[in-house]
């Protein structure tokens, strides 16, 4: 199993990624970008998986069935509506439409 | 046949899920160039197709059932609703995902909670000396911390969600709310520190209760206009209680996975309240100042 130490070393590793990745983007990825990362958290439906998976009494399925479908919505929903949002940066990748930072400063 | 499935088949599970970590590290880095914004959701997406059908293949799984009916149910309700909703009413979209990721989070953590108890009073009685068995130190500040901070992110994200749908149009606030905000938050926290000591169910309950209650008092008094920064701030928030919960699981796709939205999360809170000309500190604590944020 995962030693202390080492999850000190992953959660602190994971939280710099995370600071660099969004740390040069543009205004107007912004909202698209907390939806895409919305997404991203929705790996907590496998976690709602394994706890009901593992669940015995009936408080603990109860729990886990609820758990199960909110992951499963955030998962399901957060990738559609990321999706739908990004479909308006198809056409037009070179020009810096309404903001002023692009990829030429 | 057999031998080679039960010894080979952990360690395949094991590497999908790092797979599935970097397609998430990979999407996310896509995400945030214009030029290849749209490919990244693909790539994150893959990842968690791949994440969720290896979680099936686990040793030692019970009640798939119920799993298969949760899981589909809610995915084709999220999945329509999505695809139904207007462009202006995505934000109060992600507002209410982010809060079903929230309390997704938050219920794990109620599991290992009640389970937990069960262990420790076993722990204490000397029926079992396994350490597997008796939820530690560590993994119960853990615990309690995803419960806290995933409860707050639920229903925090709900009022999100119905104010920017019109719902709910006023601002609730009162004289001295910030001190009683404190206040709540003050005794939750207490409460979790008492958990550490003695697992009483209904100081479990008490605390899950509080950790929502304080969800709907922070939210409340904030205006409409802010709610894309503070919604931003509950997806954070969601991250790292899914984080937290990932460590208590000891799964480390949910580890990373949820630490990178926690931090991306947070930095994207300040730069959208930066492009707003708002201060984060004024989003959330100056809620009777100017009464600009309407």
């Amino acid at each position: 199993m995962i030693d202390g130490f080492i999850a000190l070393y992953i959660f602190t590793l994971a939280a710099i990624l995370g600071f660099e990745i969004i740390s040069k983007v543009p205004v107007v990825l912004h909202t698209p970008l907390m939806s895409g990362s919305n997404f991203i958290h929705g790996i907590v439906l496998v976690g709602a998986m394994i706890a009901l998976g593992h669940a015995d009494t009936t408080l603990e399925k109860t729990f886990g069935f609820i758990a199960v479908f909110l992951g499963a919505g955030n998962a399901a929903g957060g990738y559609v509506v990321t999706e739908r949002m990004l479909e308006m940066f198809k056409p037009r990748v070179k020009k810096t439409d309404d903001n002023n930072e692009g990829d030429q400063s | 046949m057999m031998d080679f499935i039960n010894e080979y088949l952990p360690v395949v599970i094991k590497l999908a899920y790092f797979v599935a970590a970097i397609l998430f590290i990979t999407g996310l880095r896509r995400m945030s160039k214009p030029g290849t914004a749209r490919g990244g959701i693909v790539w994150a997406g893959i990842g968690m197709l791949l994440a969720t059908v290896v979680t099936f293949l686990l040793p030692d799984m019970h009640n798939m059932v119920l799993i298969l009916a949760a899981l589909a149910s809610s995915t084709v309700l999220a999945w329509v609703s999505g695809r139904k909703v207007a462009m202006t009413d995505m934000p109060q979209m992600v507002a209410l995902y982010n809060g079903m990721g929230g309390g997704s989070a938050a219920f794990i953590g109620m599991i290992a909670l009640f389970n937990g108890m069960d262990h420790v009073t076993a722990c204490e009685a000397g029926v079992s000396l396994n350490a597997h068995d008796c939820i530690s130190g560590v993994t119960l500040w853990f615990a309690l911390a995803g419960v806290l901070i995933g409860g707050v992110s639920l229903t925090g994200s709900m009022i999100a969600f119905g104010k920017l749908q019109g719902w709910i149009d006023k601002r609730y606030a009162f004289p001295g709310q910030q001190v009683f905000n404190a206040v709540v938050a003050l005794i939750t926290i207490g409460l979790a520190m008492y958990l550490t000591v003695d697992m009483n169910p209904t100081v479990i309950w008490l605390f899950f209760g509080l950790s929502l209650v304080l969800g709907l008092l922070m939210t409340l008094p904030i205006g409409g206009a802010d709610m894309p920064v503070v919604i931003s701030l509950y997806n954070a928030f969601t991250g790292l209680a899914v984080s937290f919960e990932g460590f208590v699981l000891q799964n480390e796709a949910m580890i990373i996975a949820g630490m990178l939205v926690g931090a991306a999360g947070t930095l994207l809170t300040k730069l959208m309240a930066k492009a707003m000309n708002r201060k984060l500190t004024a989003v959330l604590f100056k809620t009777l100042g100017a009464g600009s944020g309407d």
